[in-house]
């Protein structure tokens, strides 16, 4: 049967509401336009933002603490039995990793970039001023494997900690608070008292104003003298090269290991969350959007049915069916979905080229150094946008499509006559 | 070639009114039939139900020798789309196609024929009704007779075996009335299709075979037209 036909009907109809339709096709083209524009705001923001993280940050993290209480010697002597023991007190064991070296060389095995570190609060001192500072105790070699720490340095090198004793790499933040600069010699104090001399040799600048704020890298064998605990590491980091895998690889190695193991995701669990909130909210919005223009359309091919009653009773006499005159009412609607999706993806185009156009004062925090926002220029949005406004086209049409096809031509006949 | 068999069309109410009651007749090929009867008789009723735009609530209606009764409404659809030509008072085209178009409506649905087999076969029925100059035209610009000659092509364009026509000269002036009826009587004579017309003109329904004379959605009279009375 000859689509056609009825599609040539559908478009004398829409021909004869040439402004309604317009009207339709622009509500749509908003919605789509929207969808597009937003999606490459947001995205951009959130990759941009999960790429600074995850650059900084090493993506998994073995801590040495637990998440449960391990398993007690009697419940191990009677796994079948009916004992049960909680609320088991911490055992005062000195903290840090146990057999640090043995996991190491497990995980090296396991083709995964790892490294140790050794990690603790420390007080800064410089002249009256006091800093606290986390200070990562590190292996440079490795540590480049794992983080992306030297990248961001603005001044000296990884290697410095090696080549200079007792080298301190802080964060911008710090040093400023500190009123030091590269080349100072400050003291760094441990909880126990114990205090050492050390020199800065390098300012880190991530963006991420928590790093630099209040963090400093030292030599791993440095901290480990500064804290009093020799040969001790607290955190295994390591370096995936595929991100989506940290996660499940996280259980893996906790369920191996039994310490706490952190994705990237976990520890930044509040700030994904707070992009899916983000996310439902914008989309909740062009989703009304495309709600509105889905009502649009449905007054159009409202319209279309009323007016062309008698159409529809021709055609029923002519030996057009029930469905047939559905289809010629649904692709009405169908129509103007496509050519809303089409002028919506030029929309969209052009919303995201005038947003690159926007600039504005350098706000810090994240956004130091980028005075524009973040776009990212994919081709899917283009897709699922044209592909709502599609759907939401075709659901609305056939409402009207539905009554069109229900109408009884001898009313209609009868009541023209 | 179409028969009704105690064809009775009862709306259920409330009240329910009887619009056809207890007819039947059977009206062979190439017979031109006139219905007659006063406002409100059921004439239209009647036209809707052997056109099987509307069903009957009880007995049967015939078409080419089709019982009815038992199709579902596709293939009611079919039907009408193959061996039915309903031509209205109004006269019913579609405004956004031409002329033309609106002849190659049922041609295309019923898609026998590809495109110029279509256009040449459409260009054809208008010429034989005189309105090949309107070929182009939409319905808009033509006069009163040449919109409802250009219906009749469109009721012909599958070659249909019935023409059912509701009034098609009431909206016509004499002339125009009396073309309609030529083509009628060339429909049944020549080609020999069955054409049942319902006409309140008593000239024109003399020109029938046959005239079916229906009161309050009875037949009270069936009987043929005698070449004189005109
Ligand atoms: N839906 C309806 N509800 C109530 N009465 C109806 C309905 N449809 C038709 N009727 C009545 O049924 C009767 C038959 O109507 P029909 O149109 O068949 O008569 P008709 O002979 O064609 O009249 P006319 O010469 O005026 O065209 C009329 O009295 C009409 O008012
Ligand atoms: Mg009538």
């Amino acid at each position: 049967m000859a689509v056609t036909l009825l599609l040539d009907i559908a478009l004398g109809h829409l021909r004869r509401r040439r402004r309604q339709t317009l009207v339709s096709v622009l509500g749509v083209a908003l919605g789509v336009g929207f969808f597009v524009g937003v999606t490459a705001l947001m995205r951009g923001f959130q990759q941009y933002f999960i790429a600074q993280v995850i650059d900084v940050s090493p993506h998994i993290v073995i801590k040495d603490d637990y998440r449960a209480a391990r398993p007690q010697p009697a419940t191990l002597r009677w796994p079948a039995g009916a004992v049960a023991v909680s609320g088991v007190k911490p055992r005062d064991e000195p903290r840090g990793i146990r057999n640090a070296r043995a996991k190491l060389a497990e995980l090296e095995a396991m083709g995964l970039a790892v490294a140790p570190t050794l990690q603790g609060q420390v007080i800064l001192r410089y002249g009256t001023r006091d800093v606290p500072v986390s200070l990562y105790g590190i292996e440079p070699e490795r540590e480049r494997q794992v983080t992306n720490v030297e990248r961001d340095l603005v001044a000296g090198t990884l290697d410095d900690l090696r080549s200079t004793a007792n080298a301190l790499i802080v964060g911008v933040g710090v040093a400023e608070r500190l009123g030091a600069r590269r080349g100072d010699t400050i003291t760094a104090v441990a909880p126990s008292g114990v205090s050492m001399s050390m020199k800065i040799t390098g300012l880190l600048r991530s963006g991420i104003t928590a790093i630099d704020n209040g963090q400093g890298y030292a030599l791993l064998k440095t901290v480990q003298v500064l804290q009093g605990r020799s040969n001790v590491v607290n955190q295994i980091r390591i370096r995936l090269a595929d991100i989506a895998a940290a996660e499940p690889l996280a259980r893996q190695i906790e369920a191996r290991f039994l310490y706490r193991t952190e994705s990237w995701e976990e520890t930044n669990r509040n700030i994904l969350g707070l992009f899916v909130v983000q996310n439902a909210i914008m989309y909740s919005i062009v989703g009304a959007i495309l709600l509105v223009a889905a009502f649009g359309i449905y007054n159009i091919v409202s319209t279309v049915v009323y007016e062309k009653t008698r159409d529809i009773a021709i055609l029923r006499s002519i030996g057009f069916g029930r469905g047939e005159i559905q289809a010629v009412f649904v692709i009405e609607g169908v129509v103007v979905g496509i050519l809303g999706g089409l002028a919506g993806a030029v929309v969209g185009y052009a919303l995201i080229e005038l947003l690159g156009q926007v600039r504005f004062e350098n706000v810090g925090g994240i956004m130091s150094g980028r005075d524009g926002f973040i776009l990212a220029r994919e081709v899917w949005p283009y897709l699922v946008g044209a592909l709502f406004a599609l759907i939401a086209a075709a659901v609305a049409a056939l409402v009207p499509a539905r009554r069109a096809a229900r109408l009884n031509p001898v009313d209609i006949i009868r009541g023209a006559a | 070639m179409l028969e009704a068999v105690d064809v009775r069309r009862v709306l259920p109410g409330p009240p329910p009114v009887t619009l056809v009651d207890a007819v039947s007749f059977a009206i062979d090929r190439g017979e031109f039939v006139a219905v007659t009867g006063p406002s409100g008789s059921g004439k239209s009723s009647l036209l809707y139900l052997l056109g099987l735009l509307d069903r009957p609530t009880s007995g049967m209606v015939r078409v080419d020798g089709i019982d009815t009764s038992g199709l579902d409404g596709a293939a009611l659809d079919r039907l009408r789309l193959e061996r039915l030509g309903f031509v209205f008072q109004f006269h019913f085209l579609l405004p956004e196609f031409t002329a033309l178009e609106n002849v190659l409506i049922p041609i295309r649905r019923l898609g026998r024929l590809d495109d110029r087999a279509a256009r040449h076969r459409g260009a054809g029925l208008l010429a034989d009704l005189n309105v090949a100059e309107a070929a182009d035209k939409y319905p808009g610009q033509l006069s009163g007779g040449m919109r409802q000659r250009v219906a009749i092509a469109r009721a012909l364009a599958n070659d249909p075996a019935i023409v059912l026509a509701d009034e098609p000269t009431g909206n016509l002036d004499t002339a125009n009335g009396r073309a309609v009826f030529d083509v009628f009587e060339r429909l049944t004579a020549v080609d020999g299709r069955t054409v049942v017309v319902v006409t309140h003109d008593i000239d024109l329904a003399a020109r029938t075979h046959r005239r079916l004379h229906l009161v309050d959605g009875r037949i009270v009279r069936d009987q043929p037209v005698r070449a004189s009375a005109a």
